[in-house]
């Protein structure tokens, strides 16, 4: 689903990313792990582009996204991505926090459509053969279905009497879910995790961790940098260890943990374990 | 005293018998246009410069537009409000063969002119938003400019209310000059009386009272408005 090849990252003359190569299939759940500053937030944001690659492809869907002349927000639209401080929209009540992507972009589709009606019309005045004219759906209804998708996921996390409230009112574990739930509302592909509980409180890293894991019971394609490596080892299929700007081991959980080769990830391991 | 009450009396008498208030309605609709609307086109001036300043530049178009932005910025911010009048009402358009009134130059010359101070103003707002706000923006697939729309402006309008206030009420004081291009302010209409009663000092004082109470109803108006605002960051 994602092959990164060769992907390079420079800030300036630091070289933080030297060649990152790895394919994320359908259904993976990639852990990535690595010390402090070594680069793996670098990394997540390459694949979707928060960060543009100095170097390298990132094929997702058959596209080269890596290529600055792609129109990027299509693809990110089906490449989640969570954040250690959440990043709920402060503006926004938390229902219209995750409405408001599917809402501006199914307008957005219908205003193409409309356009395109437009233009066929003029054409049709001229042409023999009639140009069909696209459905358009109706605005009432794009909003009701986003909304009614956006109470289903609030009451899938228990939250649906927050559905009104501003996110200030929350606590960090509800944000963080509320944060995912945002992702999923755009039926994505892939969700990309940046340490999505390293800014909770301990109590309630548990209840984050466990959405992470239905969604990956559900078969959701993950990658998640994260230092939990209790959860790495059970819920990840695959454990990938990032230094000095590259993979240097990548292997099932059992393997990694039970067994690491590379020096430096022994010596990492040594320390957190 | 009995001078004074004399002074009030002749006053009372232009102001009423021979129309002066009419000057003074005038002069306080075109005070307040030229303030207004000086802050509204002023602001939507303000926020498209503060934008184009804070996109990522690495691309050509947005290194040409923020140089341009940043003459404009400077040469407004650069010379007092008169000189700006003076030189749009009697260089420019006369050069570019364009002949509007007093008020209409007045309004051109506000807009522009709060427009460079409210970009200066927005641009910190602006930067005061956490930038974890456009990130998650762009991660949903929206648009720097839709992000911006949506949820960086919203919240920096928020932070910048009173400034923004300020900067309204510094407007308003400062259609005191646009009678050097010949519009009808609250200063000519006073003056107009003062002038017809050869007294003026109940005209002058008047004046000031007026200026007073614009401000304080703008103060007002800025509170409620910011109580309004505030209710994202209230618990409930
Ligand atoms: N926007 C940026 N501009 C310049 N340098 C950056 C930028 N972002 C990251 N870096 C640098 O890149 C390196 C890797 O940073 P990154 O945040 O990817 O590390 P990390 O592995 O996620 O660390 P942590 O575990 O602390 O989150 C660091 O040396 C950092 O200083
Ligand atoms: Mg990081």
């Amino acid at each position: 689903m994602i092959d990164v090849i060769d992907l390079r990252k420079s800030f300036g003359t630091n070289d933080v990313l030297r060649g990152i190569n790895i394919t994320i299939n359908k259904g993976d759940i990639v852990c990535v792990i690595g010390p402090s500053g070594c680069g793996k937030s670098t990394f997540l944001r390459c694949l979707n582009c928060m960060e543009d690659p100095t170097g390298g492809s990132i094929i997702f869907g058959g596209v080269d996204i890596a290529d600055m002349k792609v129109d990027i927000n299509v693809h990110r639209r089906k490449m989640g991505m969570v954040f250690q401080q959440f990043n709920l929209f402060n503006n926004k009540t938390v229902i219209e926090n995750i409405m408001l992507s599917p809402v501006y972009c199914a307008m957005e589709d219908r205003r193409k459509a409309q356009r395109k009606n437009t233009l066929n019309k003029i054409k049709n005045l001229f042409a023999k053969e009639k140009a069909e004219m696209l459905p358009l759906r109706p605005k009432a209804e794009i909003k009701t279905e986003a909304r009614d998708r956006a109470m289903a996921l609030l009451r899938r996390i228990g939250l649906e009497d927050k559905a009104d409230v501003y996110p200030s009112t929350l606590s960090g574990g509800q944000k963080q879910r509320i944060a995912i739930v945002r992702a999923l509302a755009m039926n994505p592909d892939v969700i990309l995790f940046d340490e999505p509980t390293s800014a909770l409180d301990p109590e309630m890293v548990g209840e984050v961790l466990d959405l992470m894991k239905a969604l990956a019971d559900e078969g959701m394609t993950m990658v998640i940098v994260t230092h939990e490596m209790g959860f790495a080892r059970e819920v990840a299929n695959r454990v990938i260890f990032i230094d000095e700007g590259k993979i240097l081991e990548e292997a099932a959980p059992a393997e990694f943990f039970g067994n690491p080769k590379n020096p430096r990830l022994k010596e990492f391991l040594s320390k957190v374990l | 005293m009995g001078n004074f009450d004399k002074k009030i009396a002749k006053f009372i008498e232009i102001f009423i018998d021979q129309n002066g208030y009419v000057k003074v309605l005038e002069g306080l609709q075109n005070t307040l246009l030229i303030a207004i609307l000086g802050l509204i086109i002023g602001t939507v001036i303000g926020t498209l410069i503060a934008t184009v300043r804070v996109v990522p530049k690495y691309k050509t178009l947005p290194k040409v537009l923020n140089a341009i932005c940043s003459v404009y910025v400077g040469f407004f911010r650069g010379t007092p409000m008169t000189v700006q009048l003076l030189l749009f009402y009697y260089v420019l358009l006369p050069l570019m063969g364009v002949r509007i009134s007093g008020v209409n130059v007045s309004i051109l010359v506000f807009s522009l002119n709060s427009g460079a101070y409210i970009s200066e103003i927005m641009r910190g707002g602006i930067q005061s938003v956490d930038g974890g706000q456009m990130e998650a923006g762009r991660a949903v697939g929206l648009s720097f400019g839709v992000t911006m729309m949506k949820i960086v402006i919203p919240q920096a309008v928020k932070n910048i209310m009173p400034t923004m206030g300020n900067e309204f009420i510094a407007l308003i004081k400062e259609t005191s000059v646009v009678s050097f291009v010949g519009a009808a302010d609250l200063y000519v209409a006073f003056n107009y009386i003062g002038s017809n009663s050869y007294e003026f000092m109940v005209p002058y004082l008047v004046m000031a009272i007026i200026y007073i109470a614009l401000v304080m109803l703008i103060t007002l108006g800025i509170k409620l408005m910011e109580r309004r605002l505030a209710k994202s960051d209230r618990r409930n």
